[in-house]
């Protein structure tokens, strides 16, 4: 079964097509990373995905399901998210929501150690009582890594994930990613091609149509050129930028 | 000290106290948190229609404010949600309909209202003991709504969106929030009155949010806080007899100089 299925899918706001003529699928297991400049529609399809808007035409299936139906296998990173840096939650609440089980159902004991085991892994632990608004930057955006990953998803969708993310952490998001791929499947936003490239399987390009779609391998040749949509892949052994203006 | 306790006010006034505290601190913990300061002053104004209406009906006027306070509640949540409007726009909209129909009821009704000024401003003094019983209800039903729904509305004030994906009914537990900060609108209604109690509502929270960022602890350190302010607001207002509402807001202003003062 796929985990992701976009067929002819077509998004507008106010009368402006955002997304024209998506179609595309993503398979289990997939690690896929999606590139495209501002305002190219790469958050619009993952909000998509997960339910949160509805396409106006075409159709989307998550793991055979409409996708409102398919959250319980889904684990998600926003953007970016504002909030009172005062908000009374702790590190460990935050992530402890991701665990939520529906209404009446408490957190149990293994919802606890899952918290635990997803903090070490963004190596948050050392903060899981600090009030959320009092972490920096990259500190917190590893904390709603975490929050995503909490429920062991069948698809992992992280919009721009790397955001104020330094170097160090950086080898070891892209080492826990490489861990987490087994069991599912990866969809990643990111602007930073070259180093996404190095590590993910497909990459898909998109700018209100995709560009492209496949393995990492064939974009590398002359994408800019074909499909209209700027790219870095310096660190595939490609010896001038292919980067141009629009 | 002990003869002071045995006065039917005062009895009274602490009673008071308490019951508008605890709404204060655990509702108006979450308006605080989730920056619904305003959407909640247009529901307590909006409540005046019930007010009018229930003078119209002959009916409790607190006891008529409270479908009507639910109703706008509910009418100002699902336009911000659902409506191609601002909710900025719609809250005002509410807002003065709510007040006009008010006026309008009281208006219809043969007679004059003779402590429309209470509902307006607050005064302790017209609290009567169905009124209490009243407030003590509606106490009651907040209190075990909030710890049934606990998860959710913290999840919900924090990240709506978020909430949504892990598979929570995101929308009708905001509008269930919604319908308790119209509850606690009910409660305050008399003794701080519709046009001033947005203050009692969000200035113990807003107080208390500086010293912890546990929610639970906000809520206590809310409510002691609330009892004491509006404690000393009440008898304050019965020494100088002055209006329990425009005195209780003093009080609780100056409180919040003070302890931001105090912090830095
Ligand atoms: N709520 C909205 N109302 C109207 N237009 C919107 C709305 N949200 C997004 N858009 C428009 O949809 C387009 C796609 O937005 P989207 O957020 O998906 O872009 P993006 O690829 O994620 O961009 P970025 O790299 O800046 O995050 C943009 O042109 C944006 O202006
Ligand atoms: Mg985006």
């Amino acid at each position: 079964m796929k985990a992701v299925e976009f067929n002819h899918v077509n998004m507008k706001y106010n009368e402006q097509y955002v997304l024209q003529d998506i179609n595309f699928s993503i398979k289990e297991k997939d690690f896929m990373a999606i590139i495209g400049p501002n305002g190219g529609g790469k958050s619009t399809i993952l909000k998509i995905i997960l339910g949160l808007l509805t396409p106006d035409d075409g159709e989307v299936k998550v793991f055979g399901r409409d996708p409102k139906h398919a959250r319980d296998l889904m684990g998600y990173l926003p953007q970016n998210l504002s909030f009172d840096p005062q908000f009374p939650i702790s590190v460990y609440e935050t992530v402890l929501t991701g665990r939520y089980h529906g209404l009446f159902k408490s957190y149990k004991q293994s919802d606890e150690e899952a918290v635990i085991q997803a903090l070490n892994d963004v190596e948050m632990q050392d903060f899981k009582d600090r009030q959320i608004g009092k972490l920096s930057g990259g500190q917190m955006q590893r904390v709603f890594i975490a929050r995503a990953i909490v429920r062991n998803p069948k698809l992992l969708l992280m919009d721009e994930p790397m955001a104020s993310i330094d170097p160090d952490m950086q080898s070891s998001f892209y080492k826990l990613m490489s861990q987490l791929k087994d069991e599912m499947a990866i969809v990643l936003v990111s602007h930073d091609v070259g180093a996404v490239s190095t590590h993910v399987d497909k990459i898909a390009c998109l700018n209100r149509e995709l560009f492209y779609h496949g393995p990492v391998e064939d974009s590398a040749r002359g994408l800019e050129e074909i499909y209209h949509c700027p790219i870095d892949l310096i660190s595939h052994g490609i010896p001038h930028r292919v980067l141009r203006e629009h | 000290m002990y003869d002071f306790l045995q006065y039917e006010f005062i009895q009274r006034a602490l009673i008071t106290a308490v019951l508008v505290s605890i709404v204060c601190g655990v509702v108006g913990s979450y308006v605080v948190i989730k920056r619904i300061v305003s959407l909640s002053g247009a529901i307590s104004h909006a409540a005046f229609g019930g007010v009018g209406l229930g003078y119209f009906l002959t009916v409790n006027p607190v006891l008529a404010a409270i479908p009507f306070s639910i109703a706008s509640a509910m009418a100002i949540g699902g336009v911000e949600k659902k409506v191609n409007i601002s909710a900025d726009t719609a809250m005002g909209i509410l807002w003065s309909v709510g007040m006009a129909l008010g006026v309008i009821f009281i208006n219809l009704t043969p007679g004059y209202a003779p402590d429309l000024f209470s509902y307006l401003f607050g005064d302790i003094l017209t609290v009567t003991n169905s009124d209490l019983l009243i407030m003590l209800t509606l106490d009651l039903i907040i209190i075990t709504t909030v710890y049934i729904f606990r998860r959710e509305f913290l999840a919900v004030s924090f990240d709506e969106e978020f909430s949504t994906v892990v598979g929570l009914p995101s929308l009708p537990i905001y509008m269930l929030l919604l319908a308790l900060v119209a509850l606690s609108v009910v409660v305050l209604m008399k003794v701080v009155g519709i046009i001033l109690l947005i203050a009692l509502f969000t200035i113990p929270a807003a107080i208390s949010k500086q010293y912890t960022h546990n929610l639970t602890k906000l809520m206590s350190l809310a409510t002691i806080i609330g009892i004491i302010l509006a404690s000393v607001g009440i008898i304050l207002s019965y020494i100088f007899n002055l209006a329990s509402g425009a005195t209780i807001v003093m009080v609780l202003a100056a409180a919040f100089l003070i302890s931001y003062y105090l912090k830095d």
